[in-house]
């Protein structure tokens, strides 16, 4: 396939991605920071996030699923994972992040069980699609024109 | 493209609008990034390159304090609010204390305006909601400029 159709169909799946609400402007801002010195600053620092943020995960999970739930520490953990997420511009995991913790704040525990399905969700989604359109991104790098 | 001083790599690094002017002011400034956040700290850490500057990355505020007590010296420190062992607030208050006099700007993702200013109590000159980016970086530095 040659270069140009491959650039093109990589230029609309990032405005898919923004246009369906799973990113925001945060991730231009790493676009812009990436250049020849750092040519893969975006993916490296969206696989940082993931690597990272499993932690933080593991951590909601144990607190949702293991005896009396301390909503103190919980929201702890959440504003951590939502710091995260905002930083690179996960719109939707964000979002999802701040539903969380209002029911943290209400100390509503079937809120926060319930919005944490829907948080793990938007993260898994994102990261498919991330990989996707990263992978779509390096063939086009490496494409020649016929 | 000009590079910054101090930046070792061959290849160009597109530097933001400005830069230029504001490097050759300040391309001698030590940076300290304080924040446990490994996502941050790489994103900080980049936003700085982008205007010629390598800073210094520690995870807590003890460590952020340790290092100054043993002498190093910054012209800016960058110190997030939120972290284990020792937080933004109690690090800053130490590092006043100590009469370290670097600008220092709280970066925070609280939402809550007391919050912030407790923060900004502790001793901060500034202090933005993260992540930092290009326009606040940009910011900071002509005030450091200013200070310098």
């Amino acid at each position: 396939m040659g270069r140009n159709r491959l650039q093109h169909q990589v230029a609309c799946m990032r405005r898919s991605l923004f246009d369906q609400g799973f990113l925001d402007e945060q991730f231009i801002q790493l676009e812009e920071l990436q250049d020849d010195a750092s040519p893969n600053f975006v993916q490296e620092i969206v696989t940082l996030f993931y690597t990272d943020s499993a932690r933080l995960i593991q951590n909601i999970e144990q607190a949702l699923n293991n005896g009396p739930i301390d909503f103190s520490k919980l929201d702890d953990y959440m504003h951590q994972f939502k710091g995260s997420s905002s930083s690179i511009g996960a719109k939707k995991v964000t979002d999802e992040c701040k539903v969380f913790r209002e029911y943290c704040s209400a100390e509503n525990a079937q809120g926060c069980i319930r919005t944490f399905q829907q948080v793990k969700q938007e993260y898994a989604i994102l990261r498919r699609k991330l990989e996707v359109y990263f992978q779509m991104v390096r063939q086009a790098d490496v494409a020649h024109t016929p | 493209m000009v590079l910054g001083k101090g930046a070792s790599s061959s290849l160009s690094r597109k530097m933001v609008d400005g830069a230029e002017d504001m490097v050759s002011n300040c391309n001698d400034f030590t940076v300290l990034v304080v924040d446990d956040d490994p996502v941050i700290r790489k994103l900080h850490d980049m936003h700085l390159k982008k205007f010629g500057l390598s800073a210094q990355v520690v995870e807590n505020g003890k460590t952020a304090v340790d290092l100054c007590h043993f002498g190093a010296t910054f012209n800016l420190i960058l110190m997030d609010k939120e972290m284990p062992i020792m937080d933004g607030v109690e690090a800053t208050k130490e590092l006043r204390a100590m009469g370290v006099n670097s600008l220092i700007v709280g970066v925070t993702s609280r939402d809550s305006q007391y919050e912030t200013q407790a923060f900004m109590e502790a001793g901060l000159d500034f202090c933005f909601e993260k992540p930092l980016t290009a326009d606040k970086i940009s910011f900071i530095l002509q005030e450091l400029n200013k200070k310098n």
